[in-house]
């Protein structure tokens, strides 16, 4: 990656990056890539989060899920951790908490591959400086 | 695929579930079926959705409606009226309190915006180890407004017009201290970033780092930029592994795309992070203490003044600075001062992150904005006080801080008002105390931390806090005395006079702050050799009432210390010799027989 030698190149960057992001969700298979973000800091690692990442990235593989698997910071609820983060395409973000390997195949079967939801959702109950400016 | 049309929510979070939850999930399944509907509908229970005291709640998806305090005899009604005919179950919509309105969407609804993220925008957003994900977020895009259409006085100025105030805990004018640093003529500045984060259940700093390291670099270089300083040090303790190597991967990533270094954005401004490892003294927090252990020296404070801006590390101007209050900065250079000054109170500008632990339910990571009142943040983030216990008092502010009780639930969170109360805004740490808790116990904790943590350079701080911990310590074995209520508060108020630094300044405010709070508590301990919490082990005794004792013998196997006699379906007697009141036949009788006393 080249160096961002001016403001204008770190807007010409943010665009691209911006697009890509969006790419991600829509991908060569924009009806079934599913996105996926663990909340991993200290605390959630030490609740198990890396091993539910592996187990998570390990089973929609098996399975031929088209996923993308991503570490996160953490989320805030720190009483339901390890937390997770889906995103299915075309839906909401959906928050799930205390997820072990199983519950996360629970996850994997019912909401990612049947789109039925799963008991132990976090409901959102922020907004983001961002969303803030948007509205 | 079968797949839901309808999904309803229901919150399974410790509150409503204490509020019949569980039978408005049952009832609503009942009903759902009883209408076929099984294959369309699909009832999930979901964590606390923060409004537990509307609760419980349901929420109807796709739709989005929000009813409050449903019944379980509800449940016909949401599903005949709102899923089979498609009309709201009016009479269930939240009333808003101040229009009268019915309110039908939560994001509509005020709870919904109790907490506002600003310092934790990207955390459990981005990936922090992706400087790309940062960037397509706006990254680095302030620094970069920064660097080619202000000048230093300019940003200072949106900096001390937006309001920000140090969110380490001392609260000083953000802005003013820049502008501070960058009068003092020198031919290096220095600026710091101070993340040796040490209140006991304090984790913001440390979550900022791990999730958003590059807002914080983001800043530092803005502050670089206004203050004239060309190097950046973070003072971070070593107990933070992974905030240590996700920084790293940070400065690396940001060196790589020239947004650190020399010439950044082709203006001529260079500006480099490096690390400096803590090794975990409470005192180096206080940034005297910070920057001498970061020119190798014993961790300990010096005389102010000459301030750090003036004369810090190595003699040189240093602006030092905590994480959150970094995290803030590239916001408030985008959005702009008067954005952020129209959130929080009069005084005290933008929101606050608190780390929220102790016995409450939804133990995290909140952000609110100034003002909230701590009910608020206790009760409806929180999820209120854990096994339905009552509240007692909450701990803000860290071994520097108060308690603060029922009494204080209303006021608005700002730096000047838990002042007032006898606390401090610190950091960030909440710790939430039940009515199992002791209070002078609680002071003794947090004195015992100070002992620990003193650097021992001045008398007052390192004899004085001692001395207050035996005092403590005689109060809780039931030996305290009047004369003894009388010194600790004497010995307090000389200890926060004649202390040199922040530590030994504030830290009798634990003892002061529940002497004034919970003066029937410390009377208890002196006059009447109590200690009505039931905790201080020295002032109670486990007792079997013969009346109520048949005899089981389980208490007796359970006894560690074979303290508890007696034969079967005869009442047994506990020796109070051999008793060391670990409370595992409390815990085990079935028929309450034994009591604390």
């Amino acid at each position: 990656m080249s160096k961002v030698k001016s403001l204008a190149d770190l807007r010409k960057l943010r665009d691209e990056l911006q697009t890509k992001v969006s790419l991600r969700e829509k991908s060569d298979h924009p009806d079934k890539l599913v996105q996926v973000k663990v909340s991993m800091a200290t605390c959630g690692i030490a609740s198990g989060a890396k091993e539910v990442m592996n187990h998570m990235i390990e089973e929609m593989d098996r399975q031929a899920i088209d996923a993308i698997v991503t570490q996160t910071g953490c989320m805030g609820y720190c009483y339901a951790e390890p937390t997770i983060e889906v995103t299915l395409p075309n839906s909401a973000p959906v928050v799930f908490g205390h997820v072990d390997n199983k519950k996360a195949n629970e996850i994997i079967e019912k909401y990612i591959i049947r789109g039925e939801l799963v008991d132990g959702i976090i409901p959102v109950n922020y907004e983001t400086v961002k969303e803030n400016k948007n509205e | 695929m079968a797949k839901y049309k309808n999904h309803i929510l229901v919150c399974g979070g410790t509150g409503c579930r204490a509020s019949q939850g569980e039978e408005i999930v049952q009832n609503l399944g009942k009903v759902i079926e009883e209408n076929s509907l099984e294959n369309e509908v699909q009832v999930v229970r979901t964590g606390c959705f923060g409004f537990c005291e509307k609760g419980p709640v349901v929420k109807m998806v796709p739709d989005n409606t929000f009813y409050v305090q449903v019944t379980p005899e509800d449940a016909t009604e949401i599903v005949s009226e709102h899923l089979v005919k498609g009309r709201k179950v009016e009479r269930l919509l939240y009333t808003d309190p101040e229009t009268q309105e019915r309110v039908s969407e939560s994001k509509d609804m005020g709870f919904y915006k109790k907490q506002i993220r600003i310092a934790l925008r990207n955390c459990g957003f981005i990936n922090p180890e992706n400087i790309d994900e940062y960037i397509a977020r706006d990254g680095y895009a302030a620094l970069g407004k920064v660097l080619t259409e202000l000048t230093p006085e300019e940003a200072i100025k949106v900096i001390i017009d937006s309001g920000l105030r140090g969110r380490g805990g001392g609260g000083f004018p953000t802005g003013l201290k820049w502008d501070i640093t960058r009068k003092v003529e020198a031919e290096q500045k220095y600026v710091v970033c101070n993340a040796d984060e040490g209140d006991p259940g304090a984790f913001m700093d440390r979550s900022i780092l791990e999730g958003d390291p590059h807002a914080v670099l983001e800043a530092m270089a803005i502050n670089g930029y206004c203050t004239g300083a060309s190097k950046g040090l973070i003072y971070i303790r070593a107990e933070y592994p992974l905030a240590i190597s996700r920084l790293k991967i940070a400065i690396n990533q940001a060196r790589e795309y020239g947004l650190l270094g020399e010439d950044i954005f082709g203006t001529g401004f260079s500006f480099d992070v490096e690390l400096r490892y803590g090794a975990g003294a409470f005192v180096c927090g206080e940034e005297t203490s910070l920057i001498h252990s970061m020119e190798g020296l014993r961790g300990e404070p010096t005389v102010k003044p000459p301030f750090p801006s003036e004369s810090g590390y190595k003699g040189m101007p240093t602006n030092v600075n905590n994480v959150e209050t970094y995290a803030n900065i590239p916001v408030i250079i985008l959005e702009g001062a008067e954005w952020f000054s129209s959130i929080g109170t009069e005084k005290s500008k933008g929101t606050k992150v608190f780390a929220l632990a102790g016995k409450v339910n939804n133990v995290g990571l909140i952000e609110v904005p100034m003002g909230t009142s701590l009910r608020e943040v206790i009760f409806d983030i929180g999820g209120g006080i854990k096994d339905g216990k009552k509240f007692k008092a909450v701990q803000t502010g860290g071994p520097s801080g108060g308690c603060l009780t029922e009494k204080h639930l209303d006021i608005p969170i700002d730096y000047d008002n838990l002042l007032a109360c006898g606390s401090m805004m610190g950091s960030g740490g909440m710790i939430v105390m039940d009515e199992d808790d002791c209070m002078v116990s609680v002071a003794k904790f947090y004195l015992d931390f100070t002992v620990e943590e003193s650097c021992g350079k001045c008398a007052p701080c390192r004899i004085g806090n001692k001395r207050l911990y035996e005092m403590l310590d005689k109060l809780t074995e039931g030996k305290g005395t009047e004369e003894d209520l009388t010194l600790l508060r004497n010995l307090s108020n000389v200890i926060k006079d004649t202390s040199l630094c922040g530590l030994g300044q504030t830290s009798p405010n634990p003892v002061l702050s529940t002497m004034e709070n919970f003066a029937d508590e410390y009377e208890a301990h002196v006059r009447h050799g109590k200690c009505p919490a039931g905790q201080c082990k020295s002032l109670m005794q486990y007792v079997i009432e013969a009346e109520k004792c048949i005899g089981c013998t389980l208490c007796s196997r359970v006894c560690p210390v074979d303290a508890i006699t007696g034969d079967k379906k005869e009442p047994h007697l506990i020796s109070q010799e051999t008793c060391i009141k670990c409370g595992a036949c409390y815990e085990k009788c079935k028929f309450g027989a034994i009591s604390i006393q």
